[in-house]
C-alpha cells in the first residue's frame, strides 16, 4: 500500500527552526514505522536522521511522536497508524535533528535518584546470595522493566510545563529500588522526591502510563512513591 | 585538530563486557568507557533467557558438568582451559550481580530461582539440569542495567554517542583510539596505555537476525585493519526460534519451561533428532533439525517456518509424556498465568509483531542469525593473542562478543554469552588496568586522525553511481541464503564473489549528509564499510573448513572430521588479502567423541 509520511524536519546547521517534509512510499502492514524511516534514510533522503537500534523495543533508542502519541518506532506497526503517518521528535527535550533530542537533561533527571543498588551490609557469610521472597521481588518487578526510552516523561503536561520537574521516569527508577526488599536506601530517594522538583509536580494526567512501550502503570508507581513517602511505609 | 583526551584505559563498547571491564578497571586506573549508543541502549539489554551457573538452587549441579556441556555444545572446539576458568567463576559472577542489586527471580526460599536451556544436563542422568539463573525473560536487560548503575555508583567516566573509528598502535603497543563524537561530528583522540574492545558482534551481515542495527562488527573490522586476526569466523550460530520473517529473538527459555517444537504436520520433530533431551538440545542442532524438516516438506502450509507451542494444555500434556516434575517431585504443570509471569516480554513480542497471543496460539519461528562464536582472539585474561605461539600486543585487550577466547567454539550454549561477558570483562579490565599500572604512555603521533578523515572524505567523495542501502541489503541476503545454516561450495564460493563486488560497488556510495551534527548517514556507512570487510573473513573461513562443526554445516562435508579439522581458523589481512592460518585447541580433560543429545 502507498501510505503518506509527513516527518518533522530541522538541520541546525541550515535551518533557523522545523519544517515538515511529506514523503509518499510503499509500505506493508506488517510494517514498523521504523523500517520506513529506514526505507526513506536509505532510498530517498539520506540527510534523515533518527537514533534506533535493537528495532523490537528493549533499546529504548527510538522514542518518537507518532500521530500525535509517544512510541517507540520499532513497536508501532503500519497497520496500527494507517496509510497517514505524522512523525515528530518527543516533546519537551532540545531538538538536536530531525527526530533527535537532547537526552542529557533525561538522564540527569535518572541520575538524580541514587539509581543504583544501595546495601552496605556486609554480603551473606557464606558469600551466597541476599535471600528475597517471592513476593517481595513481585514488589518492585513492574518498575524493572523501565528502558529509559523518555516516552512517558516527555509525554507529560506537568513536565512540559516545568523541564525542572525530575519526570515520570526518574521517579519510576527511583521506585524500583525504594521498594527493593534488599536496598536501604529508601529514605534518600523519598527525601530527593519530596523535593520542590520532585512528585508534587505530578498532577496525574495519567499520559505517562499511556505512552509507557512496556506498559508499566506508571502512574500507579508514582503514587505508591507519593502514599510511602506520607506513610513512612514501604508495603 | 582533534581534541585529545588522556586515560590510562579506555574501553570501547559499554555492552555488558564493556560495564563490567570499565567497572573493574576504574578500580585500579584511570578509565573511560566510549560508547557509540547510551550505555543502556546496548545490545545485551536484548539477552533474555538466563545466565548460567551451577548454584544448584533446585537440584544438584556442579561446575564440572557446565564445563563438560560446554565443551559438547562447542562440538569440541572450546579451549577447554579456558572454559574450565568460565566455569569456575560462574558461581561468584552471578552471586556478584546480585550483590550488586540484579533483581533475579526467586525461589520458593528466596534463592536466586534457575530454569533449564538448551544443552544443560546432569552428566549422570543425561537429564536437563535447572542452571540459567533469570530474571523473568529480561535477564540481559537487568545485568546491562545493574552494571551501568553500578558503573554511576562508581564514578566511571563515559562518552556516550561517541563511535570509535580507529586503533592507534606505536612500536607494536596500544597507544589510542580516535572516536568521533556524534553531537558535533568533531573527531576526539583518546591517548592510553590500554584499550579494551568491548565492540559486540556483527548479526546484520545476515538477512533475518536477532541483532541491533548497532551489530556491525566494528570492533572486528578495525583491529583487522591493522593485522589483528580474527578467529573461527565461520562458527555463527542460527538461534532455532525467531519470529518469522523478523528474526526477533524468542528465547530459549520458552522450551526451557515446557515449550515444544511443532511441524506443518501437527508433529513434535525433536525426540527424533535428540532423544534424551528433545527440544532442550543445543542451539545447532535444533536450528539444522528445524531446515531438514522444511526441505522435507514439513514446513507450515509449505513455507519455510515450523511452530513454537507454549500453550499451557500442550506443555502439561507433553511434560506428562516426558515425565517432567517440579523440584518437589510432583507433576510438571503451568497454567496460562504463570507463562505470562514467566515469559511476559515474548508474550508481548508476539502480540505486537505477529497479532499472535501464545497462550492461546503456537508462535510461527524460523532460525534467526544470532551470535558469533568467532571474534578477536584473545586469552583467559583478555588479552589479544596474534598468533598460535601466543604472542600478544601489549595493552590491546578485547572481551565479550567480539571476542573469541575462546569458550563457544563452534557452539555456543544458551546463557553463556551473558556468563561470557560477565567473566571475560571483569579479567580484561582487571589486566589493563594491572597492565596500565606499570607501562608508559606511547607516543600519539601527530597525523593519529588521518587515516578516519580519509576514510570520511573518501564516502563524501563517492560517485554516487551506488546507493548503500541496497548494498547492504544485498549483502544480508546472501550472506544469510548462502553462508548461513546450511554450506556448500558452490553456493559460498558465489557469495563469496558477490561480497566482493559489493565491496567494489561500496566505493561508488556517496554520503549525501555534508552536515557535521548526527550526521547517522555517514555512520551507516561506515558501519557497512566494517559489515563488508567482517563478512568476506566469515565467507572466506567458511569455504576454508570443509567439516561440519557446530554451527557450520556442510552440505558436501557432513561430517566432523577431528583429524584435519580439529583447530582454530585465524584469518589476516595483509595488503588487502586474506591470509589463513590455524591454531591447536587446547583439550585437558575430554576428548573428542560423538555427539549426541
Amino acid at each position: 500500500m502507498e501510505i503518506t509520511v509527513k516527518i518533522f524536519r530541522y538541520n541546525p546547521e541550515k535551518d533557523q527552526r522545523g519544517n515538515y517534509v511529506t514523503y509518499k512510499v510503499e509500505a506493508h502492514e506488517n510494517d514498523r514505522v521504523l523500517d520506513v524511516l529506514e526505507y526513506i534514510k536509505g532510498k530517498v533522503d539520506g540527510t534523515l536522521s533518527f537514533r534506533r537500534s535493537c528495532a523490537h523495543g528493549v533499546c529504548g533508542s527510538d522514542a518518537m511522536r507518532i500521530n500525535g502519541r509517544n512510541m517507540l518506532a520499532c513497536k508501532t506497526l503500519v497497520r496500527d497508524t494507517g496509510a497517514n503517518i505524522t512523525v515528530e521528535p518527543i516533546l519537551g527535550l532540545p531538538i538536536k535533528k530531525d527526530l533527535i533530542s537532547d537526552m542529557e537533561p533525561f538522564f540527569d533527571n535518572y541520575k538524580k535518584m541514587l539509581p543504583y543498588f544501595i546495601n552496605e551490609d556486609p554480603i551473606p557469610e557464606n558469600g551466597r546470595e541476599r535471600l528475597q521472597s517471592q513476593e517481595e521481588r513481585a514488589r518492585f518487578d513492574e518498575t524493572t522493566k523501565c528502558i529509559l526510552c523518555a516516552c512517558c516523561t516527555t509525554s507529560c503536561p506537568s513536565y512540559w510545563a516545568n523541564g525542572e520537574y525530575y519526570g515520570p521516569a526518574a521517579i519510576v527508577s527511583a521506585h524500583r529500588f525504594i521498594f527493593d526488599s534488599r536496598d536501604q536506601a529508601a529514605d534518600e530517594r523519598l527525601n530527593i522526591l519530596a523535593e520542590t522538583d520532585g512528585i508534587a509536580r505530578c498532577h496525574t494526567a495519567y499520559n505517562c502510563t499511556e505512552a509507557c512501550p512496556r506498559e508499566i502503570k506508571v502512574t500507579k508507581a508514582i503514587g505508591e512513591v507519593k502514599m510511602a513517602m506520607i506513610t513512612g511505609k514501604l508495603d | 585538530m582533534a581534541k585529545v583526551h588522556q586515560f590510562e584505559v579506555i574501553v570501547v563498547g559499554a555492552g555488558g563486557a564493556g560495564l563490567m571491564a570499565g567497572l573493574y578497571a576504574s578500580r585500579g586506573a584511570k578509565t573511560a568507557i566510549i560508547s557509540k549508543l547510551y550505555p543502556t541502549r546496548s545490545h545485551t539489554g536484548a539477552a533474555q533467557g538466563g545466565i548460567s551457573a551451577a548454584l544448584g538452587n533446585y537440584e544438584e549441579d556442579k561446575p564440572e558438568w557446565h564445563t563438560y556441556d560446554t565443551v559438547k555444545g562447542s562440538d569440541y572446539l572450546g579451549d577447554q582451559d579456558a572454559i574450565e576458568f568460565m566455569t569456575s567463576e560462574a558461581i561468584d559472577a552471578v552471586l556478584e550481580l546480585e550483590h550488586m542489586g540484579l533483581p533475579f527471580d526467586r525461589t520458593p526460599e528466596g534463592k536466586i530461582s534457575q530454569r533449564p536451556f538448551g544443552g544443560h544436563t546432569n552428566n549422570e542422568t543425561g537429564k536437563p539440569v535447572r542452571r540459567a539463573a533469570h530474571a523473568a525473560d529480561r535477564t540481559g536487560h537487568m545485568i546491562l542495567q545493574t552494571l551501568y548503575q553500578q558503573c554511576l555508583k562508581n564514578e566511571v567516566n563515559f562518552f556516550d554517542e561517541f563511535q570509535v573509528l580507529d586503533f592507534i598502535m606505536v612500536n607494536g603497543k596500544a597507544a589510542g583510539v580516535v572516536a568521533v563524537e556524534l553531537a558535533t561530528g568533531e573527531l576526539h583522540t583518546f591517548h592510553a596505555k590500554a584499550i579494551i574492545f568491548a565492540t559486540g558482534g556483527h548479526g546484520r551481515i545476515f538477512e533475518v537476525t536477532s541483532n541491533a542495527y548497532a551489530y556491525t562488527g566494528d570492533g572486528a573490522a578495525i583491529l583487522l585493519r591493522h593485522g589483528v586476526p580474527l578467529q573461527d569466523m565461520e562458527f555463527f550460530q542460527f538461534h532455532p526460534t525467531g519470529i518469522y520473517k523478523l528474526g526477533i529473538l524468542i528465547t530459549e527459555g520458552v522450551r526451557g519451561e515446557g515449550g515444544i517444537l511443532i511441524n506443518g504436520k501437527g508433529e513434535r520433530f525433536m525426540p527424533k533428532y535428540a532423544p534424551t533431551v528433545k527440544d532442550l538440545a543445543s542451539r545447532d542442532v535444533v536450528s539444522r533439525a528445524i531446515y531438514t524438516e522444511i526441505k522435507a516438506g514439513n514446513g507450515v502450509d509449505g513455507k519455510n517456518y515450523v511452530y513454537l507451542d507454549v500453550r499451557p494444555e500442550s506443555v502439561n500434556k507433553f511434560a506428562a509424556l516426558d515425565g517432567r516434575t517440579n523440584p518437589d517431585g510432583s507433576p510438571y504443570n503451568i497454567t496460562g498465568e504463570q507463562v505470562l509471569a514467566k515469559l511476559p516480554d515474548i508474550i508481548d513480542f508476539c502480540r505486537v509483531y505477529l497479532g499472535v497471543d501464545p497462550i492461546t496460539q503456537m508462535m510461527p519461528i524460523q532460525p534467526t542469525a544470532h551470535y558469533t562464536m568467532g571474534g578477536i582472539p584473545t586469552n583467559k585474561y583478555g588479552e589479544v593473542v596474534v598468533d598460535d605461539k601466543g604472542t600478544t600486543v601489549p595493552g590491546l585487550y578485547a572481551a565479550g562478543e567480539c571476542a573469541c577466547v575462546s569458550v563457544h567454539g563452534a557452539n555456543r550454549l544458551g546463557t553463556n554469552s551473558l556468563l561470557d561477558l560477565v567473566v571475560f570483562g571483569k579479567h580484561a579490565g582487571l589486566r589493563a588496568a594491572e597492565y596500565a599500572k606499570q607501562a608508559e604512555f606511547e607516543k600519539m603521533p601527530e597525523d593519529a586522525e588521518s587515516a578516519s578523515m580519509s576514510n570520511f572524505e573518501a564516502l563524501h567523495n563517492g560517485s554516487g553511481r551506488e546507493n548503500a542501502f541496497d548494498i547492504s541489503n544485498e549483502l544480508k541476503q546472501v550472506m544469510f541464503e548462502d553462508v548461513g545454516i546450511y554450506r556448500n561450495e558452490k553456493d559460498m564460493a558465489a557469495a563469496l564473489e558477490k561480497v566482493r563486488e559489493l565491496q567494489k560497488r561500496f566505493k561508488d556510495v556517496k554520503v549525501t549528509d555534508t552536515g557535521k551534527v548526527f550526521n547517522t548517514e555517514l555512520l551507516n556507512a561506515w558501519e557497512l564499510g566494517n559489515l563488508l570487510e567482517v563478512a568476506e573473513v566469515v565467507a572466506v573461513s567458511a569455504l576454508n573448513r570443509k567439516e561440519s562443526r557446530g554451527g557450520h554445516s556442510r552440505e558436501d562435508y557432513p561430517e566432523r572430521d577431528d583429524k584435519e579439522w580439529l583447530k582454530h581458523t585465524l584469518v589476516t589481512k595483509q595488503n588487502g588479502e586474506l591470509k589463513i592460518h590455524y591454531k591447536p585447541v587446547v583439550i585437558t580433560k575430554y576428548q573428542p567423541k560423538a555427539r549426541v543429545y
